[in-house]
C-alpha cells in the first residue's frame, strides 16, 4: 500500500479509537479522556503499523513491547489493543467496573497485551529499560516502546532511566513523549516547566526527533528513524493536543480526568463519526 | 563457632546460582563490594547490571528484565532498597507479582560506624506489609544459600534481608531450608523465644543461660517472615505459654508484629518483643550498638525472666 493509502487507514483506525475512548468514559463514569485523545494517533501507529505482534499470541517472546508509563491513558491502550484482537470490543464497556480485566490503570496479569502493570507515574522507562536489555541478552531483535507523558517527565527516575538507556546504548527503544502541554494543575509549563524538552533528552545522550503528533507521516518516519538509529535510543518529541479530536475538550485541562456524560457523549461522538 | 556475614554468603550463593541457571542476572546500584555482587560480577560480566545511584530505575529495571523470563537479584543497602525505593517494589514488581528478588545488604543497627542514615529497622515492616512479597531473613549463611536458591524458584517478588558483620554459622551443610517453616533450634517447657536473622545465635546464648537457672526455653528461627509460619508459632505457644521475640529491628512491625497478630488471633499468651523500641540507631561499633540498644542474650533472658 502507498504511504496515502496507509496514512488514511491509520487515520480511520484512530478515528474508532476515539470513538471507543469516548464510548467507554462515558460507560464508566470517570477516567482520563485528555490524554488518552492526545495519544490516540501514536498508539494507532504502534499498533496497526510499527509494532511486530500477534494477538493470538500475547506471551510470543519475539514480540514487540509497549509500555503505557502514562497509564492513566489506559483507555487508548485499551481501545488499541481490543481494535488489534486482544480481546473482544464490546469488553471495553467494562472499564474500570468491578471484576473487569480492565482496571482504571492498566493491569498486566489481568489483561493480555498488557506488558507491565502502571500507573505511579516515572516507572516505565525504567521497565523498558529491563525489556530492551533483555532482548539484547537472549540475542532477540524486538523493540522496545514507551509512552511517557510531559507532566510525566517530571519525575526524578525518569531521568535515571533515561541516563542509563544512553549508558547502555539501547538502540532497540524508543520513547514518546506526549507533549500535550497540560497537566492536571495547569499548564505544564506554568506548574514545572520541562523545558527545553528535546535539548534534555539529547544533553542525556538521545538520538531525538520533534514531531507533530497527530501527523501520522512525521510518526512513522521518526519510528523508522529510530529503527535505524544504531547505538543511541531514541526520543520522539511528540507535540500533541489534549483532548485531539473532540472540539470541546482540546486544550482544556479540565478534560484531564473527568469523563464526558449525557449530551456531551452525543456530541463528542458526532464530531467523531 | 566460625562467622560469616550473611552478605558475604550471599555473594557466593549467587555466583553458584548463576552456574546453574542462565537467566539469572545482578543488578546493583554503585555498592557491588559491599553487597558481594562484585563476584557474580567478575564471573558473569555480561548477567551483571550496574545501574549507578539511581535505585528506582534498578528496581523498574529488574522489573522489566523478569517480564523477559530472567530472574534478576537486585542488591544495595536496605536502607535504600526498601525506603528510597518502596513505590517502584509496591507499583512495579508486586503488584504485577513479577519475580524480582531484592537482596538488601546492611540491613540493621550492626552497619556500625556509618550511623542511623544507613541503618534500616523498618525494612522488614515495609516488605511485609506487600501483598505477593516473600520475606526471607536467614540467621546464617547456610540459610543465606537457602534463600537465595529458593528466592529464585519463588515465580515472585521475594525480599532477602542480609546483614554486614559476621554471624555464626548455626546450620551444617545438610539443612534444608524450606520456605515458610520455621526451625525449631532447641525445643523447650517454660518459654520460647522466636527469632530472626543475628538474633538467632543470641536467643541460643540466652537458652544457655536460662538453662543454668533451671529455666527450659525454647527456639524458633523464623527465617521467613512472610508467608509466616503460623503453626509452629502457635504450638509453640501452646507447648511454653509465653513467648519473647527478638529481632534487630523496630518492635514496630517486624517479627514482634507479626508474632503478636498471630497470638493475638490464634493462641494468646504472655509475650515480650525485644528489638530497636521505636528508635533510630547511631554510630558506633556493631557490638556496642547491640548492647546500648539491647540486642543482646542478656536483654532476651531478661525478658523470658520476667514473663515467668
Amino acid at each position: 500500500m502507498d504511504t496515502e493509502g496507509v496514512v488514511a487507514e491509520l487515520a480511520e483506525k484512530a478515528r474508532v479509537i476515539r470513538r471507543h475512548i469516548i464510548e467507554m468514559l462515558g460507560e464508566a463514569g470517570s477516567g482520563h479522556p485528555g490524554g488518552s485523545l492526545s495519544a490516540a494517533d501514536i498508539v494507532t501507529a504502534l499498533y496497526f503499523k510499527e509494532m511486530r505482534l500477534d494477538p493470538t499470541r500475547p506471551d510470543w517472546p519475539d514480540r514487540d513491547r509497549f509500555v503505557l508509563s502514562k497509564g492513566h491513558a489506559a483507555p487508548v491502550l485499551y481501545a488499541a489493543l481490543a481494535e488489534r484482537g486482544y480481546f473482544p470490543t464490546e469488553e471495553l464497556a467494562t472499564l474500570r467496573k468491578l471484576g473487569s480485566r480492565l482496571q482504571g490503570h492498566p493491569d498486566m496479569k489481568k489483561l493480555p497485551g498488557v506488558e507491565i502493570s502502571t500507573g505511579s507515574l516515572g516507572q516505565g522507562l525504567s521497565v523498558a529499560n529491563g525489556m530492551a536489555l533483555a532482548a539484547r541478552l537472549d540475542g532477540r531483535d524486538y523493540r522496545v516502546y514507551a509512552l511517557l507523558g510531559d507532566g510525566e517527565i517530571q519525575e526524578g527516575q525518569v531521568w535515571e532511566a533515561a541516563m542509563a538507556a544512553a549508558y547502555y546504548a539501547l538502540e532497540n527503544l524508543a520513547v514518546f513523549i506526549d507533549y500535550n502541554g497540560l497537566q492536571i494543575d495547569g499548564p505544564v509549563n506554568e506548574v514545572l516547566a520541562p523545558e527545553p524538552v528535546p535539548e534534555k533528552w539529547r544533553a542525556f545522550g538521545w538520538h531525538v526527533v520533534e514531531i507533530d503528533g497527530h501527523d501520522f507521516r512525521q510518526i512513522l518516519a521518526a519510528l523508522a528513524e529510530g529503527r535505524h538509529t544504531r547505538g543511541q535510543p531514541t526520543a520522539i518529541v511528540a507535540r500533541t493536543v489534549k483532548g485531539k479530536g473532540v472540539s470541546f475538550m482540546e486544550n482544556r485541562v479540565d478534560w484531564h480526568g473527568v469523563a464526558p456524560k449525557g449530551d456531551q457523549i452525543v456530541q463528542a461522538l458526532k464530531e467523531l463519526a | 563457632m566460625p562467622k560469616i556475614a550473611t552478605r558475604e554468603a550471599y555473594g557466593k550463593a549467587l555466583v553458584a546460582l548463576g552456574e546453574e541457571n542462565p537467566d539469572v542476572v545482578v543488578l546493583d546500584a554503585d555498592l557491588a563490594k559491599s553487597t558481594k555482587t562484585i563476584e557474580f560480577k567478575k564471573r558473569f560480566p555480561h548477567r551483571f547490571f550496574d545501574l549507578g545511584v539511581a535505585e528506582a530505575n534498578m528496581i523498574g529495571t529488574a522489573a522489566g528484565l523478569a517480564t523477559a523470563g530472567k530472574i534478576p537479584f537486585c542488591s544495595t543497602f536496605a536502607v535504600f532498597a526498601t525506603g528510597r525505593c518502596y513505590d517502584q517494589i509496591r507499583q512495579s514488581v508486586a503488584y504485577p507479582g513479577l519475580p524480582v528478588t531484592i537482596a538488601a545488604s546492611h540491613a540493621g543497627i550492626t552497619v556500625g560506624e556509618d550511623g542511623a542514615s544507613h541503618q534500616a529497622v523498618e525494612d522488614m515492616a515495609l516488605m511485609r506489609v506487600l501483598p505477593n512479597m516473600t520475606v526471607f531473613v536467614p540467621a546464617d549463611a547456610v540459610e543465606t544459600a537457602g534463600a537465595v536458591r529458593a528466592a529464585a524458584e519463588a515465580g515472585g517478588p521475594v525480599y532477602i534481608r542480609l546483614g554486614r558483620s559476621g554471624v555464626p554459622v548455626l546450620h551444617g551443610d545438610d539443612f534444608e531450608f524450606v520456605p515458610g517453616r520455621a526451625v525449631e533450634m532447641r525445643r523447650g517447657l517454660d518459654a520460647t523465644i522466636i527469632a530472626c536473622g543475628l538474633m538467632v545465635a543470641q536467643a541460643l546464648e540466652a537458652v544457655e543461660q536460662l538453662a543454668a537457672e533451671g529455666i527450659e526455653v525454647g527456639v524458633l528461627n523464623v527465617h521467613t517472615l512472610k508467608p509466616l509460619d503460623v503453626q509452629a508459632i502457635v504450638d509453640a505457644a501452646q507447648r511454653t505459654g509465653a513467648i519473647v521475640t527478638a529481632e534487630e529491628h523496630s518492635i514496630i512491625g517486624g517479627l514482634g508484629s507479626a508474632v503478636a497478630e498471630t497470638l493475638a488471633e490464634h493462641y494468646p499468651v504472655p509475650m515480650l518483643r525485644v528489638g530497636l523500641r521505636d528508635v533510630f540507631g547511631e554510630s558506633g561499633r556493631p557490638d556496642e550498638l547491640l548492647q546500648k540498644y539491647g540486642l543482646t542474650a542478656d536483654a532476651i533472658v531478661d525478658a523470658v525472666q520476667s514473663l515467668l
